[in-house]
Order: structure tokens, then sequence, then C-alpha cells
């Protein structure tokens, strides 16, 4: 080991407040102004360098509509608020505090409030091919694209599942890229479904008239991909057909998951919902644990506008404004009723379980195969046998596959709910640490 | 391996742990059926570190650890990769001249009993380790030490005769002369039965001298040949068997995969299987005090596992008082995978009317003033 | 956010990058596709895209960082891993 690392410092250096925010995305940043308007001293965590999510992601190439641009300033300029960036929640060390990582050190944060704002991942099924450079996630290749990735000039296949996919071609092709097919798994009756009730959500239907792709195919799956060392030809189902393209980067994602890790972990119950678990909250957003909340997709894929409802009205209850939470209660519905027709309309078709042949890998961090794992009963069992899900990732590609492929269910997380440094979770404890040798 | 029709059972063997699943596979290679029948509740074999170390508090320790790490050497050429069989060998630490002594009298005591080992001064220390802090004083390299990994090699031993080892899903409620009575209702018998389920043998044997002894481990990801040998702390002897209260020491595994397995800490009397930040903090600061490095090192999960401690740290090996088909294997605290082997030679030859490899009388049951239960 | 192009060093070599731009786009734009090797030694790059699946692990400035969620910095010494 290395003796040159810059060192962190071997001490967490503390915080407290009133109004604890996990998460600065949609749900985070709006439950941050609410919980600040009368003054709290609020601190807002988020994992990624700079304020957004995912969905209104900074960077080099982003283009965040005008409101949200506007929430993040006014969030910035209170002073009641404390941000900080590229901040991972590590573990819980007791019924009020969090042990937080940052690259420069260790953070412990008091709290009287917290606010679950952990969103969602997005859900990346295995097919042949998958683990080749150049296949992402389709949130993923916009999130990658949004951070400066290259794809001027390159042939682009967008897949999987969701209204996110047409976002993630308008932003591929933004920057430059080809987007020769957008392949949804889902049939045209279920669009169609969809589509015919957008009217009642007039600014979606306008998104959907805006981001409206010639290239977009209904019952439409990538089943393979191929290539040396990287992507170079993708091979797509549609209804009974099988084509083949050439290009250079294949983006599918079948829906959003909403991370609820660190909610269930702190004793939060979670339902659930379209296959998948999701934070139970109730009017106020509050969870089943006395003093947290959650907002956001964290409580079940909603979408961005819902989030924002979700979010100002738990800032608000956090801090006993009933009142003006109330006034956010009939944006939340309007926008809850979208989330459910929109993922009435993207339920996964059960042919996808059969994407996987026995060589394809299921764990990615281990390179454990969809064929070694068919033999076991239980994700624990698989897991101790296998080694799928004992890599960096912690399970939360493989799990989430599993959960879809075999019906497996995850474990309650474990401290560190993320990698993190032993440095870091040597601060766990009550006394300051000492690196000098203990006497027997 | 799971059930089917199968002629009646010599042995019955409860819980498929490293212990009943090697004691299965020495039984079935002394000829014996063996039934073994394990509720999938799982114990300290899921959780330990699985390493294989001589250890030398006492003489009979000396002699089961010696005798079964040994066996493990020459099984590790069998042994498929998944096993993960690291010939690693063992470092112990000292961090003063007090230690250092100690490590000279261990050096005298593993190699009168033939076991090869080597005093290193503080500069070979390093040369050997150096990710170790300066100002150590030296240690002792114990090179026929290992490790491996554990729930691996139990699933192969289990699988290795299989026309003779069977092995039945089932949550045993109660023992009954030579028989075995399921929760569901069924009972499966056999002349011989034999416990084999660590911390959980009270429930079957009330009375059986086991305590939980918790312990915590932290896994990085993966950082190849940040240390080579694992590390175990001088002072890991005195803390492990003599303190009450909460304690850790210092004891750093290198896995196969390059990572690296971090504990060791001891709390008594609990059950309780949550992580507690606590005692991870403190575990880890230990180890950050030997190896510095290992503080920007990533740490990617964190458990728990209760090792089942008799009063003397020595297991029971025994036939039950008053039944006399119950035989038991318990009680391995934090040595059930390296006596694994040893365990399993001395059951099948005692359960066969053999002679055993290694003289008994340490392990026998009575050494305790234990009034054991249940099994009637 | 200055838009002054800043330079870091990646993999040995001076790449230079508008401010904003992360690792993992970084890592590409100095030509590779494939930024970290798996355990049975196939090429593999970033895929979440939101630091959840760990595949753009990087070493920044000594320490492994992923590479999707680290912002560029002057001077910054990125080395893939092995």
């Amino acid at each position: 080991m290395s003796a040159s690392i810059k060192s962190a410092p071997l001490v967490a250096t503390l915080d407290s407040c009133e109004v604890l925010i996990v998460g600065a995305g949609p749900a985070g940043l709006s439950a941050a102004k609410a919980a600040a308007s009368g003054g709290a001293r609020v601190i807002v965590l988020d994992d990624n360098p700079a304020e957004g999510g995912q969905i209104w992601r900074r960077g080099a190439h982003a283009d965040l509509p005008a409101s949200a641009i506007a929430l993040q300033q006014a969030v910035r300029a209170c002073d009641a608020i404390r941000i900080v960036n590229s901040a991972k929640v590590v573990g819980i060390l007791d019924a009020q505090t969090l042990l937080v990582e940052t690259p420069e050190g260790a953070l412990k944060v008091r709290w009287q409030k917290l606010i679950v704002c952990t969103g969602a991942r997005e859900r990346l099924l295995p097919f042949p091919g998958w683990t080749l450079p150049g296949v992402s996630g389709a949130g993923g290749l916009q999130a990658l694209i949004k951070g400066g990735m290259p794809v001027q000039g390159q042939r682009v296949v967008v897949a999987g599942s969701g209204p996110l996919l047409f976002a993630v071609a308008a932003t591929a092709r933004k920057a430059g890229a080809k987007v020769l097919m957008v392949a949804e798994q889902a049939s045209l009756a279920r669009l169609t479904a969809f589509a015919r009730k957008l009217p009642l959500w007039p600014s979606k239907l306008l998104q959907a008239v805006q981001l409206r792709d010639a290239s977009y195919r209904t019952s439409s799956v990538v089943w393979s991909v191929q290539g040396q060392g990287r992507v170079q030809q993708v091979t797509l189902k549609q209804g009974n057909r099988m084509t083949t393209l050439e290009c250079d980067r294949v983006a599918v994602g079948y829906g959003l998951v909403p991370n609820t890790g660190l909610a269930e972990a702190l004793g939060c119950t979670l339902h659930l919902q379209d296959g998948v678990s999701a934070v139970t909250v109730n009017t106020q957003q509050q969870t089943t644990v006395p003093h947290i909340y959650a907002a956001g997709e964290c409580t079940g894929v909603g979408g961005c506008e819902r989030a924002q409802a979700q979010g100002s009205i738990a800032g608000y209850c956090a801090i006993g404004e009933l009142g003006k939470a109330r006034k956010q209660e009939k944006d939340r519905a309007y926008w809850s009723a979208f989330a459910v027709h929109a993922n009435s309309a993207f339920v996964l078709d059960e042919e996808l379980k059969s994407l996987p042949d026995a060589a394809t890998l299921v764990c990615r961090c281990e390179d454990v195969s969809h064929g070694a794992l068919l033999g076991h009963t239980n994700w624990t069992e698989a897991k101790i046998h296998t080694r799928c899900g004992m890599g960096a990732c912690q399970g939360k590609v493989c799990g989430t596959a599993a959960q879809f492929l075999y019906g497996w269910q995850m474990p309650e997380a474990r401290l560190p709910f993320t990698p993190a440094r032993v440095g870091t979770l040597a601060c766990a404890g009550g006394a300051p640490p000492d690196t000098n040798r203990v006497e027997p | 391996m799971l059930t089917g029709a199968m002629p009646s059972p010599d042995v019955i063997v409860v819980g498929a742990g490293i212990i009943g699943a090697a004691c299965a596979h020495a039984l079935a290679r002394a000829g014996q059926q063996v039934l073994v029948i394990d509720s999938g509740v799982g114990g300290a074999t899921h959780a330990g570190m699985g390493h294989l170390v001589v250890m030398d508090d006492n003489p009979a320790e000396m002699a089961l650890s010696q005798y079964s790490v040994e066996a493990w050497r020459r099984m590790a050429a069998d042994m498929p990769t998944d096993c993960a069989f690291h010939a690693c060998g063992t470092l112990w630490i000292a961090a003063n001249a007090e230690e250092m002594a100690g490590a000279e009298e261990k050096q005298v005591r593993l190699a009168q009993q033939g076991v090869e080992c080597a005093l290193l001064n503080a500069a070979q220390l390093t040369q050997a380790e150096p990710g170790l802090r300066s100002g150590l004083a030296g240690g002792l390299l114990v090179p026929g030490d290992g490790t491996v990994y554990a729930p691996n090699a139990t699933r192969w031993l289990l699988g290795r005769l299989p026309d003779k080892v069977t092995v039945q899903r089932g949550m045993v409620a109660r023992i009954d002369g030579d028989s075995v009575v399921l929760a569901d209702g069924s009972t499966r018998s056999a002349p011989k039965l034999l416990l084999a389920t660590g911390m959980q043998a009270t429930e079957l044997v009330p009375g059986l001298p086991l305590r939980a002894k918790k312990g915590h481990l932290v896994i990085t990801d993966r950082y190849p040949g940040a240390i080579t040998h694992q590390l175990v702390e001088l002072g890991y002897i005195s803390s492990a068997h003599h303190s009450e209260g909460p304690s850790v020491a210092f004891n750093v595994q290198p896995r196969p995969t390059g990572q690296l397995l971090i504990g060791s800490s001891r709390q008594f009397d609990t059950l309780d299987r949550s992580v507690e930040p606590e005692m991870l903090a403190q575990m880890l600061q230990r180890a950050m005090g030997y190896l510095p490095g290992v503080a920007h090192l990533n740490a990617i999960r964190s458990w728990t596992g209760f090792r089942p401690a008799t009063p003397d740290s020595l297991p029971i090996l025994d036939r039950h008082p008053t039944n006399p088909h119950l035989w038991l294997a318990v009680g391995h605290e934090g040595l059930g995978v390296t006596t694994a082997t040893g365990t399993a030679d001395l059951m099948a030859a005692l359960m066969t009317g053999h002679t055993p490899p290694l003289d008994p009388g340490h392990f026998a049951l009575a050494r305790f003033d234990a009034v054991v239960g249940g099994a009637l | 956010m200055t838009k002054t192009p800043l330079v870091l060093r990646v993999n040995g070599r001076d790449i230079t990058v508008t401010p904003g731009t992360t690792v993992a786009a970084a890592l590409a734009l100095s030509g590779l596709t494939a930024t970290r090797t798996s355990v049975n030694g196939e090429p593999r790059s970033a895929v979440c895209g939101m630091g959840i699946c760990q595949e753009c692990r990087v070493h920044v400035d000594g320490r492994v960082r992923l590479g999707c969620q680290t912002l560029c910095a002057p001077g910054m010494v990125v080395e893939s891993m092995p």
C-alpha cells in the first residue's frame, strides 16, 4: 500500500441541523427550499459533484429547464441551507446521526428531522453482450453525455422501456450522435393507450410531441450485442423479426427502481409497487419512523413534477407548516395520476426474463453467470456460493436483475451503504481514533 | 446431493456447517451411510474468516490444530478453485520487546511439535510485509498456515461421496434416543446421531456450556498485493480468551481475490446480529494502527457472526452422557474451520470404534460441571 | 462556472477538457473504450452513469474514485485500473 497517498483526516467532522435532506434532485431541492423557508437550519447531502439528481444533472452538456435552474439558485442562495456535494451516506450511527463520506474525509451529521430523497436507479437487465464497452443504461448514457462523454458521430441505439427513452434519444442527438432506433419493449397497444390520455397532462403531451421520434419502435427488444472489445453490432427482436444493426453504442434501461436502501436501514416500512420496493409514506410524506420523511422517486417512480410536489410537502411538514404543505396537494395528486398512468403502460414483458443465456453474466463485479445462479433458490445462498453480489456494487445492479429474473428478495443493506474508505468507518465510534499502538 | 431414495442411514449428522460436513465426509470414508439434516439457518461457517492456523495456547489446542492444518493442506490439491484454499501463511506480529519475547517462546513451542516457523526481526518483518507501520519489533512466520472459503469447502465435502452422504433440508426440533424429530413432525432414525449445529446445539441439548462470542468483519474491494500473509497481533491470544468485555484485536487476511478481510472483535452474550458502528470503528482503528495504508482502501461489506465458545475454548467432542446414540461435536469458537478436519477424523474414529488420531480426553464433556439435558 | 478549459493527466497523457467534464468522460476523450478489466479479464467501461454500477472505478490522485461522479480538476492525475 502506498504511503504517499494524500491522506484524509482520521477524525470525522461534526455537523448538526434541524432538517437533514438526503438527495439534491427535484424532491430534495424542493424539500430544502420549503424546510428553510422559516429559517430552520437545513443540510442537504448529495452524492454527485453538483445538485440536480439525475433528471436535472448539470454538466458540460446539460440543458436544464428554467424552473430547475431557479430552484437550484434559490437553494444555493439561502443562508439557512448547507449543501454538501460528493457526499455519500455510509452508515447510521444512532437514531439521529448519519455517517457520511466526502472526498475530503468523514462527516457525522446529527438531525432532528430527516427527509429521504434518494431517488431511483435504472433497471439494467442482462443480455448476451451487455458487458461490452459501449453498452450503458439509457439514463446512464444521458448522464454520461451530460458529464461530457463524447458521442459525436457515433451510431446509437436507445432501448429498454419508459418515457425516459425519448429524452435520452434527444440528448444523444443534441450531442451529435446518430440515433438509429429507439426500441421500446412495450407494445403499440400499450403506447397508444398511454398517448391517448396524455392530453390530461398537456405539458407531458407537449414534451411527447417535442421529443417524438421517427425511429421509435414498439415491441422491440435488444436481444444481443456483439463486438471485439467494444460494441460493434446490436441484434434486436421486433415482434417475430430479428434485425441486426452496425452501431457504436447501445443505451438500454428497463425503467426505474426506487433507491430504498437508506430508508429501509432506518427502519422505514417499504411496500411493493410495480414489482419493486418503495418507501411507504402518508399524505404528509411521513414514513413509518417518527421524524423521518421521504419524497420523490424513492417513494415510487412518479416523475420529476410529482417529486417536486412531494418534496415541498415533506419540507413544509417537517417544519410544522401544514397549511403551506396542503397547498401542494393538488399538484401532487395531478402528477401522481400521471405516474400511475405511465407506469401501467410500461410494464415489463415476461419475455425479458429469457434474454440472458447460461453464459450471460448477471453479476458484473464478480463475473457470475446466469447459468451459475440458476441452481440456487435465494439471493443469500447464491451470494455465499457463487460470489454474486460480493463485489463493489454491493448487489445493486445484479440484485435488481435477480429480483426480476428469479424473484429473489434482497436483504436489508448494512453499512457501508456504498463503498467507503476504511478510515471513514474507523470514525464511526465515539472516541477519536488512536493510530498509536494500544497497550495490550 | 438432495434427498432421494437412500438406504437407511448408519449415522444422522445434524448441521451441515463445516463441522457437520467434515464429519459426514470422514464417516462416509469410514464406510458409514450418512444422512445430513440442515435447517438452512446458517451459522459461523458462513460468517467466519476461514483461517487455517496452528494455535498453541495449550497442548490440546496445539495437537488438534496442527493435525487439522496438515490435513487441510493434504486436501488442498483436490479442492476446486471456488474453495479458495490459499497457502498464505500466518505472520504473528510483535509490537514491542515483550511481545517479541512471546514470539520467541511461541517459536520454541511450535518447533518442538515440528511446525515450520521462523522468527523475523524488525527489518525482516518490513521486508515480508512492507505495509506494516514502522517501529514494530518483529514477528513469527508460520508458512504452513493458510485460509479457505468455508461455505464452498463445506459444499465440496458434502458432495464428495454422493453414494454415501445424503443431505436433507429440515429443522430438527428434538432428539429422542436414536431419532431426530423434525419441526414438521416427521422422524429420522439411525443407530448413531451426531450433533454439529454450533451455537444452536443448546436448543437440542440444554445445558451445553456454550456462549455466543460475537465477532465483526469488514472486507475491502480488490487490492492485489496489499498484503501477502495473514497478519495477527500477538496480543490476540490474551485478548481473545481472557477478557469478558468487548475487545478488538488486529487480524487481517489477504483473500485470493486481492480483498483484505479485516477482523477481529469479541463480545459476549449478545445475539444481536446487527453491525455495531462503535465496535467496527475500534476494530478498524486497531487495524490502521498496524497497517496505516488500510485507511485509504474502500470497504465494501461488513457483517457479524457468532462463535460458539466453551469455558476453556476447546470444543466438546464426546458422546452424550445419557443417550448412547448421540455424539456431540460443538463449541469450536474461532477455530471451527481450522479444526474441522481433526474433529472429523476424531469423531469418525470414536463413532466407529477405531483408535482416534488424537487424545479425546481433552475434549470430553465431563471436564465441565455441566448437567446436560434433552436427548433422552 | 468558468468556461476556461483545464488540463489533467490521464494515463500519462495531458488531456484538455471543459470544466464540468467528468473523469469518466475524460477517459473516453483520451481515446479509451475500456477503463477497467473485469475479474476474468474482459474490457469494461461506465454503464449506469450515476455511481451505482462501479464499472467506472479509476485511480484519481492515488485513490480509487468513481469516474462518473468525479469532476476533472486542473492537474488531476487519473490512472485507469489494471
